[in-house]
């Protein structure tokens, strides 16, 4: 059991980070990874939706849409809790803390149309644990609560690879930089090096 | 007259805004799927369907779909159009069905279905739509494709499949790979772009130059000039 929970945290987190092994949610993070303040505040509020949406489709999928037979449906319904999620969230938030709203209410409309949410609810969708770990072997049923950890890491691995982009490109915005190189080109070429090192965690 | 439109139409999505390379939208998918030119160039061409249709579609309800709510009116459009598209190749391309994968499902959030959504389909008629959606789709598959062979021969040696060169450098079938390929592309062509747009103005400019001296000097294309500085 804790060996099965420590593969979930490490692969999600590190060996198969969101961002730099699986290629979800790039656009904030070549967006909003300007400062490592406003990258850290989306990176939470990413994962915070991400688990609010995993609690919600997870179940929706297996015990009503699969006894239903409609899970060709899983598209549509999923983008729309996810929506329904981020706007009231919002409105949540706006109520309940008014400066956390100001650090944070700004990225949230940007959530309903990133990769990582749907991509996470859409991968946790298997009957078998391997089927999302990997590394972890076969016979390991999926249940809700090893989907609420997986999704909760993943946002972790995501949180974590916006702050280390936002340091680089602080940094980065002092070099002088060849001018067909500059935005988005030299901060791929960054992206690569950090995605050469999250590498090596999958050679373990 | 119509045509001069509709051209322009085209350049636009397919060079002057490229998706890919110029607005770097839907970057998820272009790294995910260019492990092998054969994959990203399926992946381009199931993108451009997707944007044909949803483009048709909303064009057709412009007027109809209140302002409000004209967001999630297009979100469901999209996700039907993935759903249809999603059970057609699991039908009868299981093999692109399967190397999707996850990629498959997440064209709905694609931001350049929505961008073209929102940014020309709800404003203009039906046949530009429709030619502004396929012209789009081309320049991103046109892009994903470059960067696909690209990947595939320096990571394999082969080409669309075929064995060209015994060699293989893992770095670029791998993510890092997927980011330094990207990246030095867009440099590329924003560079090449830029040269060929300055060798126009400067042909445009010597033409007008010899008429008259007082003629101002044309506007240049305002996007692209300014992509360049």
């Amino acid at each position: 059991m804790a060996t099965t929970i420590l593969l979930i945290v490490v692969s999600a987190v590190f060996s198969q980070n969101f961002i730099l092994v699986k290629f979800l949610g790039i656009c904030p993070f070549l967006g909003v990874s300007k400062k490592v303040n406003s990258a850290f505040s989306m990176g939470i509020a990413v994962t915070l939706v991400m688990v609010l949406a995993t609690l919600v489709t997870w179940p929706l999928y297996f015990y009503i849409m699969a006894p239903l037979n409609i899970e060709y449906l899983e598209i549509i319904f999923f983008i729309f809790v996810i929506a329904a999620l981020v706007q009231m969230l919002e409105k949540i938030i706006a109520k309940l803390s008014p400066a956390l709203y100001r650090s944070m209410g700004i990225y949230l409309p940007l959530i309903t149309t990133n990769c990582a949410i749907l991509g996470v609810a859409e991968l946790l969708l298997v009957n078998d644990l391997s089927g999302v770990v990997s590394g972890i072997e076969a016979g390991i049923s999926m249940n809700l609560g090893f989907a609420l950890l997986y999704a909760l890491c993943a946002g972790i691995g995501f949180t974590l690879a916006m702050v280390l982009m936002g340091g680089v490109r602080e940094k980065m915005e002092k070099l002088p930089v060849a001018k067909c190189m500059k935005g988005f080109p030299i901060t791929m070429v960054a992206a690569a090096f950090m995605a050469m090192a999250f590498y090596v965690f999958s050679l373990l | 007259m119509n045509a001069k439109k509709y051209g322009k139409i085209a350049y636009d999505g397919l060079i002057t805004n490229n998706a890919t390379f110029k607005l770097v939208l839907g970057t998820c998918a272009t790294l995910g799927m260019s492990t092998s030119a054969v994959n990203s160039f399926g992946m381009g061409l199931s993108v451009t369907v997707v944007l044909l249709l949803s483009n048709v579609i909303i064009s057709l309800l412009r007027k109809i779909i209140p302002n409000t709510v004209r967001i999630p009116a297009y979100i469901v459009i999209i996700a039907t159009m993935v759903t249809l598209l999603r059970m057609v190749l699991e039908k009868y391309i299981p093999d692109l069905y399967d190397s999707m994968g996850v990629f498959l499902p997440l064209i709905v959030v694609n931001c350049v279905i929505l961008g073209r959504a929102e940014a020309f389909a709800s404003k203009n008629p039906v046949l530009d739509s429709a030619i502004d959606g396929v012209a789009t789709g081309l320049g991103l598959t046109f892009a994903l494709t470059i960067i696909g062979i690209i990947r595939e021969f320096l990571g394999s040696g082969s080409f669309f499949g075929m064995q060209v060169m015994d060699f293989r450098i893992g770095f670029f079938t791998n993510s890092a790979g997927a980011f330094f390929v990207y990246g030095i592309c867009i440099a590329l062509f924003v560079l090449i772009t830029g040269q060929v747009d300055k060798a126009r103005r400067a042909k445009h400019a010597r033409a007008l130059r010899v008429p008259s001296h007082e003629e101002p000097l044309p506007a240049p294309d305002e996007t692209t000039a300014e992509e360049v500085k």
